[in-house]
């Protein structure tokens, strides 16, 4: 394992991705990542939750993300704000999946020695849709935002590994610096 | 004369969703320049790629569209022989359809999403007279990943209004898509606060030293583009004043991302 690596070495990876795949990745990592990527946002999340996951997700990457779709084209696709699906990171993270994709962080303890956790610039929806493809729909009765999405990803990044599999979190680490310099 | 209004909200939505001001794109490049942590300078010149796709293929540069907001400034003497909030919701209707939009407005409590990103109370339309006859319609698409993060704060008069604003940003930011943009209302009432925030965000950027010097504070707390550390937290603000009650001190901050998206149509 590398300690604190070259903040800008580039992976190119293609899911279903391993336990070891992830593990060679260290926080401030970039990765390129091509094969499938699903969505999944509010709705699809609890809905998971309380009737079980309609896919297999071993080996995915999940993305937080509520994308705009025409005509089953990917129109815009940026992320969306992971926290406010913190409280499903375990059970997400217990089907399989070894990547999740989104910004502003989650808890880290839980990616512990298994999954990293992808940020991919916010508000850039625009060239996300040019590496993105739709391949298929799931829950669709969610509507656009809410569905989970199936997309065939074509060297989508940059996606800066935020979190990685051996309790670095670089959202911890600016969060710590910033209340330091608040105390000084 | 509706029809007018009509197509206008329809333009102002598209030229919104789909390019930024040259002023905004002017701060994100010097903020690129002068960036010294890799990742976030590579960020912020992603935005700026981001930028040029959405311009080039006339795609919504986020997949969050917002809710519709609307500034309408109407002169005094303008009358009107139609229903204006009508005629701008049926702009709504169809920029959904043409852009194309994500359909984002759903009830609060049964979340049911209406399709067309109306409902009630939405399009937001903030109304400012001016004199004359004139009428200008100004699209304001606002992301929930921002607002969400906006906050009202009544503080004791004795509190400093500038700590809580640093601390807030502090603990919120790097959910709001920074850097940022801040719209701070101070002072008035609990809601008037709210107003005084929002409106400084039509009015961006503020330039006296107040604000420069709250600029540099915030800046100097290192939690960079998206969070993930770098000399720009927040791009720009704007503080709006009102007078507030003896025994009061509302503080509002609207959190906006560095995608601050608005376009005018000069209708009269």
């Amino acid at each position: 394992m590398r300690i604190g690596g070259d903040p800008l070495t580039e992976y190119r990876l293609k899911t279903p991705l391993s336990r070891e795949d992830v593990q060679r990745l260290v926080a401030g990592d970039v990765v390129f990542l091509s094969g499938r990527v699903y969505t999944a946002r509010d709705k699809a999340h609890a809905l998971m939750r309380s009737k079980g996951c309609p896919i297999s997700l071993e080996g995915a990457a999940l993305y937080h993300c509520g994308p705009l779709i025409n005509k089953n084209v990917v129109r815009s696709a940026g992320p969306t704000t992971s926290g406010r699906l913190a409280r499903y990171t375990e059970e997400i993270l217990n089907l399989g999946v070894r990547a999740i994709i989104g910004k502003g962080g989650l808890p880290g303890e839980p990616f512990l020695g298994r999954a990293v956790y992808l940020a991919y610039p916010g508000g850039c929806g625009a060239a996300a849709a040019q590496q993105l493809k739709v391949k298929d729909v799931h829950l669709k009765e969610l509507g656009m935002a809410e569905s989970l999405w199936e997309f065939e990803a074509d060297a989508f990044g940059p996606l800066i590994v935020a979190i990685d599999s051996h309790g670095k979190d670089l959202y911890q680490d600016v969060r710590v610096s910033v209340l330091n310099r608040l105390r000084s | 004369m509706r029809s007018k209004v009509v197509e206008a909200t329809v333009r102002a939505l598209r030229h919104a969703e789909t390019s930024l001001p040259e002023w905004v794109l002017q701060m994100i490049r010097d903020a690129s320049d002068h960036e010294t942590n890799p990742t976030a300078k590579s960020h912020l010149q992603f935005m700026l790629e981001n930028v040029r796709t959405a311009e080039e293929r006339r795609l919504p540069l986020c997949q969050d569209t917002g809710l519709p907001i609307f500034r309408v400034e109407m002169g005094r003497d303008l009358e009107l022989d139609f229903d204006l909030r009508l005629a701008i919701e049926d702009g709504v209707r169809i920029a959904t359809l043409e852009i194309p939009l994500r359909p984002n407005a759903v009830d609060p409590l049964t979340r049911q999403n209406s399709g067309d990103n109306t409902g009630i109370g939405m399009p937001d339309i903030i109304l400012d007279l001016v004199d004359g006859e004139g009428l200008c319609i100004t699209a304001f698409p606002k992301g929930a990943g921002s607002e969400n993060m906006s906050l009202v704060g009544m503080l004791n008069p004795a509190d400093d209004p500038f700590d809580f604003i640093v601390r807030t940003v502090a603990e919120r930011a790097a959910n709001a898509c920074p850097p940022l943009f801040l719209g701070i209302g101070l002072g008035g009432t609990f809601d008037l606060a709210a107003r005084l925030a929002k409106h400084a965000l039509f009015n961006l950027p503020g330039s006296s030293p107040m604000e420069m010097d709250l600029l540099k504070r915030i800046n100097s707390l290192g939690i960079g583009p998206m969070g993930l550390g770098g000399d720009t937290t927040a791009l720009g603000l704007r503080i709006e004043r009102a007078c507030c009650h003896t025994a009061s001190l509302p503080v509002a901050i609207n959190f906006q991302c560095w995608a601050h998206r608005c376009a005018s149509e000069v209708i009269l």
